[in-house]
């Protein structure tokens, strides 16, 4: 365990606030443009706590995808589809989802005191993996990040790309239909007169 | 000096008042040298378009119309301060500033010069030198697009709002190609540090990346940074005869100032980004005169990033406007493809000979099954059907945003 200077309680204290104001933003705000701000500030403050714990690589990585890219995604959408500024939520979308929240809410929770208990309160866990192994400092890690991906957790890392090259395909499966033979001759010809007579 | 700063991100050990004061010292003199370059290069690019287009440009103010930007400067900060109606208030007051931030420090990873000793500390002629590097960059182009996106969304305005929507889609896009060519450069180099990439290409021409890496990396990577800036050929972002002004429509007075500058900061920053990573950065022929060693280095840095900042005004002047489909074409179909197999290849040659001819082998299978699978694609253009349910087109969206007032006067 490692004693927490006044510096390191300072950063965590404001990392910390980041993540819990913009997570709570996120919920609170009635427009979605600001709750998509706040979930930046979220991944900001997670990005410096990263910092913190010497990760630079993944507060790098963290910025650059989550803040830098799927963010920026989730505001397309909502731009793209014009999701109404005053829009309230009426009905509950899936039914009994209160119910496995909560318990997934104490499982969280009773996970997070568990963590404390063990290890210092801003340090946190020396290292979560590796036997207790400190983390090299420098070089941003990367290499240790790159070796443990590509050998330890190699399974892991596949199977990830896997799911989301399947989730690609799906989407365009999804989106993009095959036209039938009987279905396109129908389409050509109601289409036909329609395009004639819109560009007049 | 780059040691604590890799080692003790928190400065909790080791910094002494004089560190400190180098630091801020560094930070004031970045910043000062930034804010005077983007003022000359306001100048120099009106000039140059002025002498491309066989017009005059500025020339009341100062010599050659060099105080030209200083006077538009005051102008703008005496101008009235509007806001649309139907703004945003907050987001529209915060989107300059989220494209201003990521301009400046984006440049304070870029090495201008050698080192410096002064009463016993070596001084890297660098504002920042973290560990991560280059990756500073590309999060700072991250961030650097919301400021367009949340402009013209916050602006509560149609062609704005078309704006946004234009911008977040081609950031994103580029930003894979460019990201893949940085990967070859950090894969060559084996650090992401930019001081660690610039010492790398220090000994002599054959090893500046551009070369080393073949020209492939080198041609992306200015293209993909170009469209990052939303520079022209790539401005679809600000098409004026589509979207009048683009994001920043609406804005007025100060808040356009910033955008302003932060687009001319981006031009001088990324100029440098290339001559950092494909161009060796300050390194050229330094002449062996006593005590000023450390000048020429500066100077090379000067020249070579000039001469990128003369290439944007040349293709602003040279080169018409992409439209938005083959902006899109360009940057999934060609430069994407493109980097990803160069890194591919540069990774195998890096490993040993026989690994790069295979790879090399292999890439170009890939490219000649890509093509035809582009080809099938085009000629099946009608045998798909139209997205299934109805597709919400912004058109209509924007129409029932911006009449809303109207309806709600009628009724």
């Amino acid at each position: 365990m490692i004693a927490a200077t006044v510096p390191d309680v300072l950063v965590f204290v404001t990392a910390a606030l980041l993540i819990v104001v913009g997570a709570l933003g996120v919920l609170a705000v009635r427009n979605p443009v600001h709750a998509a701000l706040s979930l930046i500030m979220t991944l900001f403050g997670v990005a410096i706590a990263f910092v913190a714990q010497s990760a630079d690589f993944l507060a790098a990585v963290q910025v650059i995808v989550y803040a830098g890219a799927i963010v920026v995604l989730f505001l397309f959408v909502i731009m793209f589809l014009g999701v109404d500024r005053r829009e309230h939520v009426e009905v509950e979308p899936l039914v009994g989802q209160r119910a496995f929240a909560g318990i997934g809410v104490v499982i969280t929770v009773a996970g997070i005191v568990a963590l404390m208990a063990k290890s210092h309160w801003v340090t946190g866990a020396v290292a979560v993996s590796g036997g207790g192994a400190p983390i090299v400092p420098g070089s941003a890690n990367v290499r240790e990040v790159g070796t443990a991906v590509f050998t330890t957790y190699l399974f892991a890392f596949e199977a990830t790309a896997a799911l989301l090259i399947i989730a690609v395909v799906g989407a365009v499966l999804l989106a993009r239909r095959e036209r039938r033979r009987d279905e396109m001759d129908e389409a050509t010809a109601s289409a036909a007169p329609e395009t004639e007579g819109s560009d007049r | 000096m780059t040691t604590f700063a890799t080692v003790d991100p928190l400065f909790n050990h080791g910094v002494t008042w004089a560190v400190l004061l180098i630091v801020i010292i560094k930070a004031v003199v970045g910043f000062a040298a930034l804010m005077g370059s983007v003022t000359l290069m306001i100048w120099f690019e009106r000039k140059a378009i002025s002498d491309m287009q066989s017009r005059i440009g500025p020339q009341r103010w100062g010599p050659f119309g060099l105080l030209q930007t200083l006077a538009d400067g005051i102008k703008l900060f005496f101008k009235e301060d509007l806001m649309p109606a139907e703004a945003d208030r907050f987001v529209f007051k915060l989107a300059p500033y989220l494209a201003l931030v990521p301009a400046l420090i984006t440049f304070s990873i870029i090495p201008i010069g050698g080192t410096v000793t002064v009463a016993g500390h070596v001084i890297d002629l660098q504002v920042a030198n973290p560990p991560i590097g280059i990756l500073v960059m590309l999060a700072m182009s991250g961030i650097s697009v919301y400021g367009v996106i949340l402009a013209g969304w916050s602006s509560g305005s149609k062609y704005p709002l078309m704006s946004s929507v234009r911008a977040s889609a081609q950031m994103i896009s580029y930003e894979a190609a460019l990201g893949m060519t940085i990967v070859t450069v950090v894969l060559a180099t084996g650090s992401l540090s930019t001081h660690d990439i610039v010492t790398a290409q220090a000994h002599g021409i054959w090893h500046w990346n551009v070369i080393r890496l073949g020209v492939v990396p080198f041609i992306v990577f200015v293209m993909a940074i170009t469209a990052e800036l939303n520079r022209p050929p790539f401005d679809v972002v600000e098409a004026e005869s589509e979207l009048v002004g683009g994001f920043h429509t609406e804005y007025s007075s100060l808040r356009f100032a910033l955008f302003f500058l932060a687009e001319f900061m981006n031009v001088i920053t990324m100029s440098a980004m290339i001559v950092t990573l494909f161009l060796g950065g300050p390194a050229g022929w330094v002449p062996n005169i006593p005590h000023l060693r450390w000048v020429f280095p500066i100077l090379w840095f000067l020249a070579k990033t000039t001469g990128f900042a003369f290439v944007y005004v040349w293709f602003r002047g040279a080169l018409p406007r992409f439209r938005y489909d083959q902006l899109m074409d360009l940057g999934w179909k060609r430069l994407i493809p493109l980097s990803l197999g160069w890194m591919l290849i540069v990774a195998g040659f890096l490993v040993n000979r026989s690994w790069g001819f295979l790879m090399a082998a292999l890439v170009l299978i890939a490219y000649i099954v890509l093509t035809r699978a582009f080809e099938l694609g085009d000629g099946r253009r009608g045998d798909v059907l139209p997205t299934v349910g109805e597709r919400p087109l912004p058109g209509a969206v924007l129409r029932a945003w911006t009449d809303r007032d109207s309806r709600e006067e009628e009724e």
